[in-house]
């Protein structure tokens, strides 16, 4: 039985295709999914998606939000989803040295603080999805 | 009559009009192309939201969260919706008229939050009282910029400064139709379209069912609020255009009327000079 995966976020739909197997990240922790999964909701925490689709592997850099599985589907509500060979690792690399920035200058709200770690979280996720993808490339399995 | 100086000076002024209306109208038409396709784009993932939230609420009880309970009494919030910017022909006027109605119609005490400048203006022209004013989202309104706004709103609901949040914003049924709504946004009603096949209480949840909950409905209200916004980006772009196209063809017919007064003035004049001519020679027989 094939496995469909969606990735959606507010702003498109990014991804939906059959696909062997997913991987994860879980705010609990990394999370393998394969077809006939228990029925499963969860909130997601910042990583990198792995899709494996005939012999093939791809790459999603992911950031918040949810994800519903079902026995023959998977869908992965992200609040940002970047596949990895669409990321802009010099667009990438500014946003990490202005998060890298306003954290060194301080703050004093709280909230900003948060937001700014966030910002920067998401800036090193982005630039290792990315440079994974250029090192291995699409792999290929044996 | 006018001079034909006059009238030509008119019709090259009404051209010069022509050709911005049709301008405008144009790129109307291409920026709705885009709105549309984002309001679209932004579909699944409320659906998928939906569902989501169905799944849970199926689980949880609605006291389990304070975005859920319903209260009595207290404080209305109505959002509304408009453009920033005018000649969109009737889309603001008849927003603000039907949300002018919600709100003498309100017996209780009432605030509003305008998104918008069209609305903010409105608002406190008629002394309403504006808890606060959002605007420049532009053309392409993104998912990250409703945020502060959604922030606002669910933060001062959750403090209990409101019993209940409404939208009202033009919605988008046809390039030539744009109807004002009113949609409750707080307290959440979830949907009973429940998962296809599988009820909520098969579900495993992570971390738990009241944490997804917590994270889920921010989230919605967020998304809701964003659908809002890109719903008034499409009625502002197709409402543009049919004015735009309307005004064209006003000034086309202007054009050919005062083409046609010139061409009078100017057969008048040249019979007139004829006549002096022909007495002239007359009389200098």
């Amino acid at each position: 039985m094939p496995l469909r995966l969606e990735i959606v976020t507010p702003e498109r739909r990014v991804y939906e295709d059959d696909v062997d197997a997913v991987v994860l990240p879980g705010s609990e922790g990394e999370l393998g999914v394969l077809p006939h999964h228990a029925p499963l909701l969860s909130t997601l925490g910042v990583g990198e998606l792995r899709i494996r689709k005939g012999g093939q592997e791809d790459y999603f850099a992911i950031a918040g939000g949810f994800l519903q599985v079902r026995p023959d589907r998977v869908v992965v509500m992200a609040e940002t989803a970047d596949m990895a060979s669409e990321i802009d690792l010099e667009a990438v690399e500014r946003a990490r040295r202005e998060a890298e920035q306003a954290l060194a200058e301080g703050f004093e709200e709280p909230a900003d603080l948060a937001r700014a770690r966030a910002a920067l979280q998401r800036a090193l996720l982005r630039i290792r999805v990315a440079e994974r993808r250029r090192r291995e490339g699409p792999r290929q399995r044996g | 009559m006018p001079s034909q100086r006059e009238i030509r000076r008119r019709i090259s002024s009404v051209r010069n009009i022509k050709q911005i209306t049709r301008a405008m109208q144009f790129v109307a038409a291409s920026k709705l192309k885009r709105a549309q396709d984002a309001t679209l784009q932004s579909r699944p993932y409320s659906e998928k939201l939906d569902e989501v939230l169905a799944d849970v609420a199926a689980v949880l009880s609605a006291e389990e969260h304070p975005l859920l309970v319903r209260r009595e009494g207290g404080t209305r919030l109505l959002i509304l919706f408009t453009t920033d910017r005018g000649l969109a022909g009737s889309l603001n006027t008849n927003t603000i008229r039907f949300a002018a109605r919600q709100i003498t119609e309100e017996s209780g005490d009432l605030k509003v939050v305008t998104v918008g400048r069209k609305g903010s203006t409105a608002m406190r022209r008629a002394r309403v009282p504006i808890a606060a004013s959002f605007e420049g989202y532009g053309d392409r309104p993104t998912f990250a910029s409703v945020l502060p706004l959604a922030r606002l709103v669910t933060d001062d609901y959750l403090a209990g400064t409101y019993s209940s949040v409404d939208l009202v914003h033009p919605s988008f049924v046809s390039t030539l139709v744009q109807r004002p709504v009113v949609a409750r946004l707080l307290p959440i009603e979830p949907s009973d379209t429940a998962a296809q096949g599988i009820p909520g209480h098969q579900f495993i949840f992570e971390p738990s069912a009241g944490e997804v909950l917590s994270a889920l409905l921010p989230r919605y209200v967020a998304t809701r609020l964003y659908q809002a916004v890109l719903e008034v980006t499409a009625s502002e772009q197709s409402a543009r255009m049919v004015a735009m196209k309307s005004a064209t063809e006003n000034a086309q017919e202007l054009i050919d009327d005062l083409t046609l007064t010139y061409n009078k003035v100017r057969q008048s004049n040249i019979t007139r000079e004829m006549i002096e001519i022909a007495t002239g020679a007359n009389a200098a027989r």
